[in-house]
């Protein structure tokens, strides 16, 4: 028996192993943990002497400088190209194919043809689905390879329209039903009923580095360079997908340029890549051009949401209904598009129903919390036009409709501060008056908010190892991977925070799955909650450690001794400098190791905030212009604030590009992908950027781990597009519910306006 | 095709296809790994680097074409004061884009050693980042002189 730290909630008095819940993007699974975690007291709230302080990001001189090796950047001797044959076609059967021609083409070292591979196809589903893969001397030689091909097609009918494969119950992932109370009952109860169909777009990630995988066989095992999001699901494939034990995969992913959600897997140009390489005894680049990185590498699935929502005169909520049609591509898995309307209100009666259409269109990927952003928009903008027919103030309407445990399964939440963000969204929600006044001419202005709810609490297991040397510095090791998120940062923060020492002082190393423990997926926000704890922990047990040299050294007792400011402290006078307690170790090393505990039992972990945009509309033109976004979030205890600014910024600036401007678009006719460039699809600039003022709770949950820290790459994004779309509603009363928000949608949004008055008046 | 090069003040000989470009020229032939290829054609500011000061897409430059002017990518930028600000603003988040915002940056500091955000907003637009440091970017230029 362990005893964990009475602040943790749940179970004190746990068994070593335990039955515990793990939550990946809305996804949860039952797993066996060992509980490894030392008791650790629980920090103070606010900045302590590293951990809640602003830290400048410690690879970020490197990377700056263009020193650091990206998957792009590596180079290992002798190195073949891949290049991947995709289906120009929505959907077809492959007629010809001359897989000898492009073996004889020049400078071609392999051909793998559909057949070879199982992820080669003679049947696409999808424009740009693999089908064939050439390896040559170089990229050229191996596009030229593809040409030898000559591949034919016979062209099919492709489905696209979501609803239509609804009907023919062509789906990936559902029907998904969930009820609670009775629905009908809720609306007859209701004084008003308000009914609205929002649809949103495909939008792809379009990280700036494209994927890619640079594969090498010794000895038959296999070692993948590559950017991604979870070293240790990639491992996991690679093996599988090999036969190999897992432990004959080597994953290497030092830096990653940007994944949003797209880099989670493996991918099929890293299974290609390491074939390739298997049948040439070389190594072999498979990287995407960008063109090929709009294709197939992720996007955001479409949606089709038909809503109802009935309320008390009071606001009072009574009933919530939601049909979710969402249009996956040909593969994918369907995300927790109604989860929002499930979870953010306390209501009685609620009833959704989710379809993951299957659709001959790319597969969707998790990006930036899948399903919350596209169900956020939907509920959220359906709620304001709830308070527009009540005449009550949207903010106050979200109040009257708090929820104080878990609405669909009454779980308390281990901490829940939306109050406090309503509170502090407050003064920017007041400056309405003033944002309206500014109207003039065509121009008119007007503020919106939404709010937003997500997971974020991470889970076991991740390890990670602390060793300090005779100098006293600290290295930190652990097998996960920074994605741009700043965790090598926040790891070395929390580190030097439990050893006392300058953030200096503390190195990471990380990125290596032969050279670390296993660490968790950077996704879902769950990389700082998931493994902040398990640093915190080997920090805390090399610092016992240090504390007991230095209590047998100095004579006194251990409980009299802490660390800080890099010395060796105690309670009854004196102090060390901490190199001269680990300078009596010579060569030797303090080794120590922690573990991600498990997380609060019976209780719901989640984060929340609410955004507030002030908008501009030309009503003549329909151009919209978003000029100030407040952001303000609760996700536990803030590790470095000058990070989390950057996140949150970083977060409402993508969701604007998914509010405004952001859309794959494809022929209606053919399916075929017409955004494939960076001139064409196109992401926010430095120009469109609006002022963003970023507040963050920093209350520690605390009954989460021994940090108290959730995640927030995600929540950021959820809220923004909703927040722009009632501030237009507030700007020139006219719904929008069709993103992105383009002119010609800003204008219909006008029109039916203008329709609806001129109705009433007529 | 044998070709002479000056980068960063030094001299290069290199033998490269009439079609290859300055960067995979820099990147694969010199090592110049630094300048990053992120679209290959020319919309999105990764690959930047200056041609007697003029910043240049290098994805879309053809090695052939640069004559006698100067390169100048991020290596031979590592100790101007905009990294130090860049870092200091956070500016950056992964770090594929920076190298290209840091050239573009340090053109206009050399046209303009004090821009307003207009300026920055516009000299800038042809960067994109997509974690969305924008904010700090402008930041970084605002503020780079320490």
């Amino acid at each position: 028996m362990r005893r964990l730290s009475p602040h943790r909630g749940g179970d004190q008095d746990l068994a070593r192993l335990i039955r515990t819940e793990k939550e990946v993007e809305g996804k949860f699974t039952e797993q066996w943990l060992v509980v490894e975690e030392d008791a650790l007291d629980p920090w103070p709230a606010g900045p302590l002497a590293t951990v809640g302080r602003p830290a400048a990001r410690v690879d970020g001189l490197a990377r700056a400088r263009g020193e650091v090796t990206y998957t792009p950047d590596v180079r290992l001797p002798g190195t073949l190209h891949a290049a991947v044959l995709r289906s120009p076609h929505a959907r077809a059967r492959l007629t010809r194919i001359d897989v000898d021609a492009a073996r004889r083409a020049p400078g071609v070292r392999a051909v793998l043809g559909p057949g070879d591979l199982g992820l080669l196809t003679d049947e696409p589903g999808y424009h740009g689905q693999p089908v064939a893969a050439v390896a040559a001397e170089s990229f050229g030689r191996a596009r030229a390879g593809l040409r030898a091909l000559a591949a034919e097609w016979e062209p099919l009918e492709p489905l696209l329209d979501p609803d239509e494969a609804v009907r023919r119950g062509s789906l990936v992932g559902g029907p998904k039903r969930y009820t609670r109370g009775d629905v009908g009952r809720g609306l007859a109860e209701a004084d008003v009923v308000v009914e609205a169909e929002y649809r949103t777009q495909s939008v792809l990630h379009n990280a700036l580095e494209t994927h890619q995988a640079l594969c090498v066989w010794e000895g038959g095992r296999l070692t993948v360079y590559t950017g991604t999001q979870f070293v240790w699901g990639v491992r996991e494939e690679m093996a599988e997908a090999f036969g190999l034990a897992e432990d004959d995969v080597r994953v290497v992913c030092r830096y990653v340029g940007g994944g949003f959600g797209a880099k989670n897997e493996a991918g099929s140009f890293t299974v290609i890549a390491a074939e390739l390489a298997r049948r040439t005894g070389r190594p072999v680049r498979c990287a995407l051009t960008r063109r090929e990185e709009n294709l197939d590498s992720g996007n955001r699935n479409a949606t089709i949401q038909r809503l109802t929502v009935g309320a008390r005169a009071d606001g009072t909520l009574t009933a919530l209904r939601g049909e979710y049609v969402c249009a996956l591509g040909w593969d994918g898995w369907l995300p927790s598009t109604a989860g929002p309307l499930q979870m953010l209100y306390a209501c009685e009666n609620v009833e959704t129903v989710e379809y993951g259409a299957r659709v001959n269109t790319p597969p969707m990927k998790a990006f930036r919390a899948p399903g919350f952003v596209e169900g956020t928009f939907g509920l959220e903008c359906l709620l304001d036009e709830l308070a527009a027919r009540l005449e009550l103030d949207p903010l106050e309407l979200r109040r009257r409709n708090y929820s104080h445990s878990d609405p669909t399964d009454g779980r308390p939440f281990s901490g829940k501060n939306l109050a406090d963000c309503y509170r502090r969204a407050e003064p920017h929600w007041a400056r309405r008056d003033v944002v309206r006044a500014r109207s003039e001419g065509s121009w008119r202005r007007g503020v919106g908010l939404a709010s937003q709810i997500w997971y974020g609490g991470g889970g076991p297991p991740s390890y990670a190892w602390v060793r300090v040397g005779s100098n006293g510095n600290a290295v930190v090791v652990t097998a996960m991977q920074d994605i741009g998120t700043g965790t090598r940062t926040a790891m070395a923060q929390i580190a030097a925070e439990e050893l006392g020492l300058p953030l200096e002082r503390v190195r990471v190393e990380l990125g290596d799955s032969a050279r670390g423990p296993y660490a968790v997926i950077s996704g879902g926000s769950s990389t700082v909650s998931s493994m902040g704890p398990a640093v915190r922990a080997a920090a805390g047990d090399a610092a016992r450690q240090i504390r007991e040299i230095a209590a047998q050294r100095y004579q006194l007792e251990e409980r009299v001794l802490s660390l800080r400011d890099g010395r060796v402290v105690s309670a009854n006078g004196g102090s060390w400098p901490l190199e001269e307690v680990t300078g009596l170790l010579g060569d030797a090393q303090i080794l120590g190791k922690g573990a991600r505990g498990p997380n609060p039992t019976g209780m719901r972990v989640l984060t929340f905030g609410i955004q507030v945009a002030e908008v501009a509309v030309d009503v003549e033109t329909g151009e919209v212009r978003v000029e100030r976004v407040a952001a303000v979030h609760d996700v536990g205890r803030v590790v470095n604030p000058l990070g989390a600014a950057s996140q949150v910024e970083g977060g409402v600036i993508q969701g604007l590009g998914h509010t405004l401007s952001e859309q794959r678009l494809l022929d209606p006719a053919t399916g075929e992908v017409l955004t494939q460039t960076l001139d064409a699809y196109r992401v926010p600039t430095i120009a469109d950027v609006p002022e963003i003022a970023v507040e963050l709770v920093d209350v520690p949950d605390e009954h989460l781990t021994n940090l108290g820290a959730k995640g927030l790459g995600e929540p950021p994004i959820i809220p923004t597009a909703a927040a722009v779309a009632n501030a237009i509603r507030d700007a020139t009363g006219a719904d929008v519910r069709s993103l992105p928000i383009d002119r010609e949608e800003m204008l219909r949004a006008l029109r039916d306006r203008e329709r609806a008055l001129a109705g009433h008046a007529g | 095709m044998p070709l002479e090069l000056t980068i960063n003040g030094g001299r290069y000989d290199v033998d490269v296809p009439v079609l290859a470009t300055l960067a995979e020229t820099l990147r694969e032939e010199l090592g110049l790994t630094g300048t990053k290829i992120a679209c290959g054609e020319g919309h999105c500011g990764a690959c930047t680097v200056m041609l007697d000061g003029v910043p240049t897409l290098s994805c879309i430059t053809l090695a052939h074409a640069v004559g006698r002017r100067d390169v100048t990518t991020i290596e031979g930028l590592r100790d101007h004061p905009l990294v130090a600000a860049f870092v200091r603003a956070d500016a950056l988040q992964c770090g594929f884009c920076t190298p290209g915002q840091i050239v573009s940056a340090a053109a206009l500091v050399h046209d303009d050693p004090e821009p307003d955000g207009e300026t920055i907003r516009h000299r800038m637009a042809g960067n994109l980042c997509r974690c969305g440091a924008y904010p700090r970017i402008e930041e970084a230029i605002k503020t780079w002189r320490g």
